[in-house]
């Protein structure tokens, strides 16, 4: 059974327009105009218990929001929704204590004093006892390898540690379901793959579910298989990001290093010709055909080198986000 | 949750907050010390002493020492930090934790009146030397019931300026809207002048509001002199009244905040 289902989910805000200039702040002043933003618009999916799901979109294409809904931080204007089986909206307590949410841009520790103050908070606000919660905080405080940071006030922390101190305080009550929004935002590169190693560490000891929105690629190719795109707040795929990468390239890209250039046209039989660049060459080749185009190219040109590449998933996501639609795959 | 489980849950709160209080101490002082205004009435006061207001050089000391004390520990600043964390968009992880964020806010409120208890120790040791008729202490069960207005008066602000504190849901700058409470809470608390100073039509008309139970009835329980007649206050009546005003005020921030929250955009956040 599903621990996270949304049906024709929508949200849409009013918000007042204002045009630039004096007259536009005068009758701004004297008459407001209004204007509904429609920030999700019939979203539905399913996640089953234990998935770790993407969620991908542009800026401003409706994946916070969407996570603002199912947290139960806003309420829907329309559709059914409903996770750890109950309406979040309501924030019944047996909810508040399934879910949690990670917001890279925000914090919830307090500012000026050592995070094990925000973890004592949270045991109590969560009713979890001192013996319990210390148990807990030194479990997490090794997965994440957190130790003397702990007692240090949080300003004095670097960025990653105080994203690994923020995790903690999410986790600490062992919440079922997880709405991580960008959680490695800002981080270097090492504490971006630390995070993303204790994620799915945490997903394969807990079994926990996960919903994750980020800009970084690389966190969602290596914790998600499958993911969710939207676009103007509208679903556009729902799938593994596998088939998500044959439907937007079904071809690969062959780099060829010739003892000499040869022109495009007697290249042209083996795939299309990207670029030309001296003796280097650059095909794109269906990817069904590869094994035998390379045979091929083997046994009738020069060739000194080759190499074989997949399109880096960034630049064809980039690509589909600009588009805004999936094209259907041919029947 | 049981019982134990909440005041375990508040202790803790309280005692976090109470460290997060204390990295701001100095601040805290110059808070304590900001709130002399009824040391500057009691000044304008003896300077032109009101015949017929039944308060003696030394009553009236007492009355505006009281004063202060009670100020200091029922200042409400909920208003202005709640607009801070929705504008910043740190009321969504409070949304979002088993509590209501408003008990937050309750604990930061206690845990610094706490830190301030000792800058106002020295205040009254120090008016007692300055004014050493006035040195009078108020018999040990008037100032249980003094405590217990206070901790009243407190709930009854609280609630008050919660209430103003939700208006952020609608509009971000509800500060703007507490200065409205700034005039009558000044002029009808007793801040700046005794209820039986008042001319009887608008001292009766102040007993209808709760600002008089802001701090003219704990400044004068505390005081430990006899509770004016004419101020219309009695024991009893005094703490019925505050309990009304709570009756009144604590479901209509319940609904104000289920219709706000039901509002809320999270748009900080």
């Amino acid at each position: 059974m599903a621990i996270v289902t949304a049906q024709g989910l929508r949200k849409s805000f009013r918000v007042a327009a204002k045009d630039p200039g004096l007259a536009g702040t005068l009758r701004h002043l004297l008459r407001r105009r209004w204007q509904d933003v429609e920030a999700v618009r019939q979203v539905s999916f399913q996640i089953e218990p234990g998935e770790v799901v993407g969620f991908l979109g542009g800026n401003g294409a409706g994946k916070t929001t969407t996570l603002k809904l199912l947290s139960g931080l806003i309420h829907p204007t329309g559709g059914v929704l409903e996770v750890a089986g109950c309406q979040p909206w309501r924030r019944q307590r047996r909810f508040l204590e399934a879910i949690t949410l990670v917001m890279g841009q925000k914090q919830q520790l307090i500012w000026d004093l050592p995070p094990l103050d925000s973890l004592r908070v949270n045991a109590a606000v969560y009713g979890i006892d001192d013996s319990e919660a210390r148990r807990r905080i030194a479990e997490l405080a090794d997965m994440l390898e957190l130790g003397e940071e702990l007692t240090r006030p949080v300003r004095k922390l670097s960025l990653g540690q105080r994203m690994k101190a923020e995790l903690m305080a999410a986790l600490l009550h062992r919440p079922r379901v997880l709405f991580l929004d960008e959680p490695t935002l800002g981080l270097d590169v090492n504490a971006q793959a630390r995070v993303r190693r204790f994620l799915a560490d945490y997903n394969q000891r807990t079994g926990a579910t996960v919903l994750l929105t980020s800009h970084y690629m690389a966190d969602i190719t290596a914790l998600c298989p499958r993911v969710l795109l939207i676009h103007q707040g509208a679903l556009f795929y729902d799938g593994g990001l596998d088939t998500l990468r044959e439907r937007l390239a079904p071809w690969r890209q062959v780099r060829l290093e010739l003892a000499e250039p040869v022109p495009a046209e007697r290249l042209a039989p083996y795939g299309e010709v990207e670029r030309l660049d001296g003796a280097a060459a650059w095909l794109l080749i269906g990817r069904d055909r590869v094994p035998a185009c390379l045979n091929r190219l083997l046994a009738d040109l020069p060739v000194l080198d080759l190499e074989v590449n997949e399109p880096p998933i960034e630049e064809l996501i980039g690509r589909l986000f600009q588009q805004g639609f999936l094209e259907e795959p041919p029947a | 949750m049981h019982v134990l489980g909440r005041a375990r849950r508040h202790a803790v709160l309280w005692s976090v907050q109470f460290a997060y209080m204390a990295e701001y101490r100095a601040e805290i002082a110059l808070w304590a010390l900001s709130g002399v205004v009824p040391f500057i009435m009691l000044a304008i006061w003896q300077s032109a002493p009101l015949p017929g207001l039944g308060l003696d050089g030394p009553m009236l000391g007492r009355y505006f020492l009281s004063a202060f004390v009670v100020r200091q520990f029922t200042v409400v600043w909920v208003v202005w930090q709640f607009e801070e964390d929705t504008i910043q968009g740190r009321l969504s992880p409070y949304l979002l934790q088993p509590l209501h964020p408003l008990w937050r806010y309750v604990a930061a409120h206690q845990a610094e009146q706490a830190t301030r208890l000792p800058f106002v120790m020295l205040i009254i040791a120090t008016f007692f030397l300055l004014q050493p008729a006035a040195l009078a202490f108020p018999s040990p069960p008037r100032l249980l019931l003094g405590v217990l207005a206070v901790g009243l008066a407190f709930a009854i602000n609280f609630l008050l300026q919660s209430l103003i504190a939700c208006l952020c849901f609608w509009s971000e700058r509800a500060t703007a809207l507490e200065r409205l409470l700034m005039i009558p809470t000044l002029f009808l608390s007793g801040l700046v002048a005794p209820l039986q100073a008042f001319p009887p039509g608008l001292a009766r008309l102040a007993l209808k509001t709760p600002f008089p139970y802001l701090i003219a009835f704990p400044a004068q329980l505390l005081s430990g002199d006899p509770l004016p007649v004419e101020g219309g206050f009695t024991v009893v009546g005094g703490f019925l009244a505050m309990a009304l005003w709570i009756a009144v005020l604590l479901p209509l921030l319940s609904l104000l905040w289920r219709a706000g929250v039901r509002r809320y955009g999270a748009m900080g956040a």
